[in-house]
């Protein structure tokens, strides 16, 4: 029993860790998560967290909670979920709390506006990097090409809520190697 | 009432975001600023807030929405509500390891995902892009404004550090803009 709260308590604090010190999140965490978690304390290999990443692409949510809830899952079961989960949670709970009480006092500075206005331009330079750094890892073909026109057109240009694209190009997706792995067949 | 439905629109969000934080920015953009909870110009500052602060950015900008709605209570449905449907996906696929790795569906599902995910963040950089450059609209007077030639020159600068050869850490581009942003701020008039 002891040394069962003792593990917990090593899995909420290495994830604890891990979310403080990781700024921007998704895969940039993944190298700090790797030395952790598969090198120091060997909870999973290297391997196995490899395939949990390409695993957790395919399933919502930010991928560094995802790896917290299957590495806190395989080592200690539903409570070692949870102990990872909150771990790589709180610190950016916490930072945030303390910042939205900050941030509104500040703006009122023109400097605070002045920098806002550079940053937004920065931030639309990183959300473009984002873009062609997805672009690349996205599948080169006819479908693929029109799967990623219809998203844009439908949700920059029409006021249809984003989560009916992405049901309907996962559905598309479906259909598509569906009727694909019956044309190869025959 | 508001908890609830704090709880709510955030369980929404994070049962619908793939492919890391931007592309949900159209997601959290319809939920969010359809209901008055932020301006558009707000959630292009957060994202700059979220990339200089450790976490994933669905987490921050929950507790941050969640903050200022609902305080202390409503940062934490609103968390909750984020993280909860892929905590319980991943407990499932966790059980079901193998299966679901190598299955037919899931892969079959993932080819439309993938692309649509860069249709997303096309439709985010577009709606961005018009916060940045004409954040009150286009009329032909804004060209006389000092303003949209500060934005486009230190997106200028903030995209041939990020394209160029040597890795540049996110937080780097957004204090280089920052500096960028405060310094042509107050050296350019009519701004």
């Amino acid at each position: 029993m002891k040394k069962k709260l003792m593990l917990l308590w090593q899995l909420f604090l290495t994830f604890f860790r891990i979310g403080a010190f990781t700024f921007g999140g998704g895969y940039a965490m993944i190298p700090l998560i790797e030395r952790e978690v598969a090198e120091k304390k060997k909870w999973i290999t290297g391997e196995e967290l490899l395939e949990v990443v390409a695993v957790a692409e395919s399933t919502p949510g930010p991928i560094a909670v995802n790896a917290a809830t299957y590495v806190g899952y395989r080592t200690a079961g539903f409570a070692g979920a949870v102990a990872g989960t909150l771990g790589i949670i709180l610190p950016s709970f916490a930072i945030i709390l303390a910042l939205s009480a900050l941030l509104r006092r500040f703006y009122t500075f023109r400097a605070v506006r002045y920098a806002f206005m550079g940053i937004r331009a920065g931030v639309l330079a990183l959300i473009i990097r984002a873009l062609v750094s997805m672009y690349r890892k996205a599948p080169k073909n006819v479908f693929s090409y029109v799967i990623m026109a219809l998203a844009f057109i439908v949700t920059a240009a029409l006021p249809v809520d984003p989560v009916y694209v992405i049901i309907g190009c996962a559905v598309f997706g479906l259909v598509h190697s569906y009727v694909a792995g019956r044309r190869e067949k025959e | 009432m508001i908890f609830l439905f704090l709880f709510l629109t955030f369980l929404k969000i994070g049962a619908f975001t793939f492919g890391g934080g931007y592309a949900m920015i159209p997601l959290i953009g319809s939920e969010v600023i359809s209901r008055g909870w932020m301006t558009r110009g707000a959630l292009v500052d957060f994202i700059a807030v979220s990339e200089s602060t450790p976490g994933p950015f669905a987490v921050n900008i929950a507790t941050f929405i969640g903050s200022e709605k609902g305080g202390f209570p409503g940062a934490l449905c609103a968390t909750a509500g984020v993280v909860l449907p892929s905590f319980v996906i991943i407990l499932i696929v966790a059980v079901f390891f193998d299966r679901y790795r190598n299955s037919k569906g899931v892969s079959g599902v993932m080819s439309g995902l993938k692309p649509a995910v860069v249709g997303l963040i096309g439709a985010a950089a577009l709606s961005v892009a018009g916060s940045v450059f004409l954040p009150d609209g286009f009329s032909w007077g804004i060209f006389k404004s000092g303003a949209l030639y500060i934005s486009l020159g230190v997106f200028a600068v903030a995209a041939a550090l990020l394209f160029g050869k040597k890795k540049i850490h996110p937080v780097f581009v957004i204090l280089i803009s920052a500096a960028l942003g405060v310094g042509l701020g107050f050296a350019v008039p009519g701004v």
